[in-house]
């Protein structure tokens, strides 16, 4: 097999934000079927070695293509736009206050227990988290590889608060 | 993860958290935040009319390693000038606080957020020392 030089032609789908599901979940099958242990029983040592590290290769490309955050990160990676860098920690004022407030009412919810409260602002942030995809897409349709890097690294922290939203209502349910 | 005993303790007993009033004349505001972990730091100074940072607060949501390090950075810059504030080193905050490899970010991000503070006050006070520049030869 031809060395794939990224997780897009590996998985044999164009190098672009919005990929086709079924295209990228159909590849994927068919190349994990084909390398699968199962088939390689009986070859020697090198070949299922080989067979191993293209499923292992396989699956990383696909569970990152299949997240449409992970997606961007790489993609933007591709294009030479750090996304992850440690320096990176300006982000716009606006957005850090709304942030703070984030996790403000995060924890008043918290401490009252309340898991409606939690509850409702999951929703609130899932709605914002779909605005903020939408607004990526369209970012990487237009090759506005800076702002997506951006929205993205936006979309980074809602995830965090997701997160955290998540723990909160866990662990009044253990109660 | 084994915590230093350093950040335990800035993590159980934070130093100066809170807020000042953002719009007062003598308070700079910094705001900071990592994408890679979604942590997000404030941290203000109050500025005496001499220069030196009389008080600092901060409020950060993130894990151990960041409430320590802004914690110590709001220990850290009182009775400094801005300059000297402004001259504290990531690397500083991390041995002082024995910050693994992989938390260095947290200390980066203490860092950059002294800085944004002294650079909102200094944007707040930028018509004053134009008008009068800062040292000797002014008087």
């Amino acid at each position: 097999m031809v060395q794939a030089r990224n997780h897009f032609e590996l998985l044999g789908v164009a190098a672009a934000y919005a990929v086709p599901a079924e295209a990228l979940d159909r590849s994927y099958r068919e190349i994990q079927s084909r390398v699968h242990p199962d088939r390689f029983a009986a070859s020697g040592e090198a070949e299922r070695r080989i067979a191993m590290q293209l499923a292992t290769q396989v699956n990383e490309a696909y569970q990152t293509l299949r997240h449409p955050l992970k997606r961007a990160i790489y993609l933007l990676g591709l294009q030479g736009v750090e996304v992850l860098s440690q320096t990176h920690t300006a982000m716009e004022p606006a957005f850090l206050v709304q942030q703070l407030e984030w996790h403000e009412n995060i924890g008043e919810a918290r401490a009252a227990r309340s898991t409606a409260r939690l509850e409702s602002l999951r929703a609130q942030l899932s709605v914002e988290k779909r605005e903020r995809f939408a607004r990526l897409a369209n970012l990487f349709g237009s090759g506005a590889l800076q702002p997506a890097a951006e929205a993205a690294r936006q979309l980074l922290f809602i995830d965090k608060l997701e997160q955290e939203i998540g723990d909160g209502i866990e662990s009044l349910e253990d109660l | 993860m084994a915590y230093s005993d350093k950040v335990i303790d800035h993590y159980e007993n934070p130093r100066n958290v809170g807020s000042f009033d953002k719009s007062d004349e003598r308070v700079g505001t910094g705001m900071v935040g990592a994408p890679a972990c979604g942590d997000v730091m404030k941290l203000q100074i109050r500025v005496s009319k001499e220069g030196i940072i009389e008080d600092a607060r901060f409020k950060t949501y993130g894990c151990g390693s960041a409430i320590a390090s802004s914690s110590l950075v709001t220990e850290w810059v009182k009775g400094k000038t801005l300059d000297e504030a402004a001259a504290i080193k990531n690397s500083q905050i991390a041995e002082e606080l024995a910050l693994p490899p992989v938390k260095i970010h947290c200390s980066i991000l203490a860092e950059d957020a002294i800085k944004a503070a002294i650079s909102d006050f200094r944007k707040k006070h930028a018509d004053e020392s134009a008008a009068q520049p800062a040292g000797p030869a002014a008087v």
